[in-house]
């Protein structure tokens, strides 16, 4: 039976696997689920995309009204930042939780045909940035109403995002690969979400961690605060929209702006903790996509 | 069979390929069991899918893959498919593939036909534009013309696996593999289907058909094989492995000629033994549709009885009698039989029984005054018949056909044998 030369087949087949070598259908595909997930999404609604301005913005309205019964009232484009916030935590749950359970969801899919299987993860993702590029309407809109001058330093804001879409990209690759195996990731990655609102600078600004600074095992509150990506992207927003802030560290209500990153957690050489974690979860999260993928078919 | 056309050079090739899967075996936890083994791993058995499988497949062939339910078929076919990857060997499949494993893989019935023909022709791995650009064939080969404004919900099953039968022929692939999807439609969408199989494999197209209907096996394959707990059994001509199946589906529970208890009669003869066999006397078992077969009983005489006759009837499975044979026809006056004496009735015919199951009834009588029913035996005994060809009635009997159109509106004749 082996009357023909192997080398005129060329290569054998690979399985399954995470990107399959071919990025145009790997693009085609990503693209084509996220267009038609974006469709549906409001398909029959009279009010369509504005509903998706309307969940933000009652949370913001919400958390708004709470809050200025406080002090906060005192710290510049306090509401401004508020809305950005909370656009952004918005993209970043939408993407990491909405990638959960995707793989699994999309279980005809995966068992019925041959495809990139990372096309799967990358839809939810491209879907919450579709979102998040119509809740950015409003916020923009919002920021303007709000007095905030333009700035050169705006510039910086596309790749303030980009690092928020990494993280979120590095967080669904671990999580979608890791669900299949394992569903208890679901009600622990909701847990660790609801932490994570708290402890990303939305709701509670900078400013008051540094009013209740204090050392633990001989490093500063606020660095170890910081020490949380999705800190540090929103407090670098704030730096990038606002400008910097006169008074650092200093205890006292900074007059206005934010705080740089670098400058927050303690220099440049503490920021690569931060930017560590995100590309470590980028690489290892795609580290146990690309390892799994080629029996996620059987495991599901 | 057709014959096949192509140019000889391996269109696929497998070699060795072998797949298991780990089984969880299912372990019931309390829930504190639970909370204090968290991580606990459960045990698994390993299951052997396909063992050292290996065959080409030419290009431009017609190729079957047939088997028992759990034997691996399928999983082969999701590992050509490179859906499952194998654990050992390797597979070749030269051009672009497109697998009919499951229709409109993507469908979404919330949306219009055209977005569902661009969202599957995606699927299936076409370029947006090229999907796109195939709409319109699309709509038109599944006579859906009338039909695209509405949302797939809408639409009866039919027109629905019209519309993905449809997209999945447009990706012009070099290789298809079909899974058992013609088990849906009706009967003539089923043909219209083999017929499309059938322009592409005579246009040079590759085609892997995985069923257990060997009729499909038998008229559209050049070459299949028959797989058996993941291993190929048989692999050749089309009614060879289709013959090798029903042996494998048929002979699991066959008894052989036995006779025992529920019976008729007045006692006065008993039937010892009944059986079949070809002209040559073997007992082969499976029964060639289209051979002589001969069915015998050996009859002792208990009382001096004057001709006496076997009547033989054959039930297939649903106990409709198919067949009744009777020595009575050729030879009413057999004579006298004396106490004691055993002697072996025969009825020979051609068999023209469709492949199946058949049981017989077995009766001595005697034709007097009015019948006398000596013994009778019966659903005791089954033998099966192997046919490649089960044209779907309950006898195969060699068809001639015309096809003569009215001379008014032609001149030409046309005569098929």
């Amino acid at each position: 039976m082996n009357t023909v030369d192997y080398a005129e087949l060329g290569p054998p087949i690979r399985g399954p696997s995470a990107l399959s070598g071919d990025w145009r259908r790997f693009w085609h595909l990503t693209f084509t689920i996220a267009r038609t997930e974006f469709k549906l999404r409001f398909y029959g609604s009279a009010l369509g995309y504005v509903w998706q301005l309307v969940r933000p913005l009652l949370m913001f309205g919400v958390l708004d009204l709470v809050y200025s019964l406080g002090k906060l009232g005192a710290i510049p484009h306090y509401p401004a930042m508020l809305l950005s916030g909370v656009v952004m935590f918005n993209f970043f749950t939408e993407a990491t939780a909405g990638a959960v359970r995707c793989v699994v969801d999309r279980e005809n899919f995966v068992r019925k045909i041959q495809f990139p299987r990372l096309a799967i993860p990358f839809a939810v993702i491209l879907t919450a940035c579709f979102n998040l590029g119509v809740n950015f309407f409003a916020v923009a809109i919002f920021t303007f109403v709000d007095g905030v001058k333009p700035r050169v330093q705006w510039l910086e804001l596309p790749l303030i995002l980009i690092t928020l879409l990494i993280f979120a990209s590095g967080a669904a690759m671990l999580l979608s690969a890791l669900f299949v195996r394992l569903r208890d990731v679901q009600p622990i990655w909701d847990v660790v979400l609801q932490v994570m609102f708290y402890a990303s600078l939305i709701l509670i600004p900078i400013e008051r961690i540094q009013a209740h600074n204090k050392p633990i095992l001989g490093v500063s509150l606020v660095h170890l605060w910081m020490i949380n990506p999705l800190a540090d992207v929103m407090e670098q927003y704030r730096h990038a929209l606002l400008g910097p802030t006169k008074v650092i560290l200093s205890g006292k209500v900074p007059t206005r702006g934010g705080i740089s990153a670098a400058a927050a957690i303690g220099g440049y050489p503490e920021l690569a903790i931060p930017v560590g974690l995100v590309v470590l979860l980028l690489v290892g999260g795609f580290w146990v996509f690309n390892r799994s993928a080629p029996h996620i078919a059987e495991n599901l | 069979m057709p014959d096949y056309r192509g140019n000889g050079r391996p269109a696929i090739r497998v070699d060795g390929v072998s797949k298991a899967f780990r089984i969880p075996e299912e372990q019931m936890h309390t829930l504190k069991e639970r909370a204090l083994h968290p991580l606990r791993r459960t045990g698994h058995h390993t299951f052997r899918a396909l063992e050292d499988v290996s065959f080409d497949v030419k290009e431009g062939e017609f190729f079957g893959i047939v088997g028992r339910n759990g034997s691996g078929k399928s999983t082969l076919l999701k590992c050509l498919a490179g859906i499952y990857s194998a654990d050992r060997g390797n597979i070749w499949i030269r051009g672009r593939m497109s697998p009919f494993i499951e229709l409109g893989v993507g469908f979404n019935p919330d949306l219009a036909a055209r977005d569902n023909v661009v969202l599957n022709g995606i699927m299936l791995g076409l370029s947006p534009r090229e999907a796109r650009a195939r709409y319109d064939h699309v709509i038109e080969f599944a006579e859906l013309e009338e039909f695209q404004e509405l949302k797939l919900k809408n639409y009866s099953s039919g027109m629905h696996v019209r519309l993905a039968f449809s997209v999945a022929i447009q990706v012009d692939a070099d290789v298809l593999l079909i899974d058992e999807v013609l088990a849906v439609g009706d009967a003539s969408f089923q043909q219209k289907c083999f017929d499309v199989f059938n322009r592409l494999r005579d246009a040079g197209t590759t085609i892997v058909l995985v069923t257990h209907d060997m009729g499909a096996v038998t008229r559209f394959c050049h070459q299949a094989v028959l797989l058996e707990r993941g291993e190929i059994v048989a692999h050749g001509e089309p009614e060879d492995v289709a013959n090798h199946y029903l042996e494998l589906n048929f002979n699991r529970d066959a008894p052989e000629h036995t006779v025992g208890a529920a019976r008729a009669g007045n006692g006065a003869a008993r039937i010892v033994d009944a059986w079949c066999e070809e002209l040559d006397g073997t007992q082969p078992g499976m029964y060639l549709q289209g051979h002589e077969l001969r069915f015998c009983a050996r009859v002792e005489f208990v009382q001096a009885v004057e001709d006496p006759g076997l009547t033989v009837v054959f039930e297939n499975e649903s106990e409709v009698q198919v067949l009744v044979a009777s020595t009575a026809i050729e030879h009413e006056r057999t004579g006298r039989f004396g106490v004691g004496e055993e002697v072996v009735f025969s009825v020979e015919f051609t068999n023209v029984l469709a492949p199946g199951r058949y049981y017989t009834i077995v009766t001595i009588s005697r034709l007097g005054r009015g019948l006398e029913l000596l013994d009778r035996s019966a659903r005791e005994m089954s033998i099966v018949v192997q046919g490649s060809a089960s044209r779907g009635g309950v006898i195969d009997i060699p068809i001639r056909s015309s096809i003569e159109r009215s001379p008014s509106s032609d001149r030409r004749h046309a005569e098929v044998g």
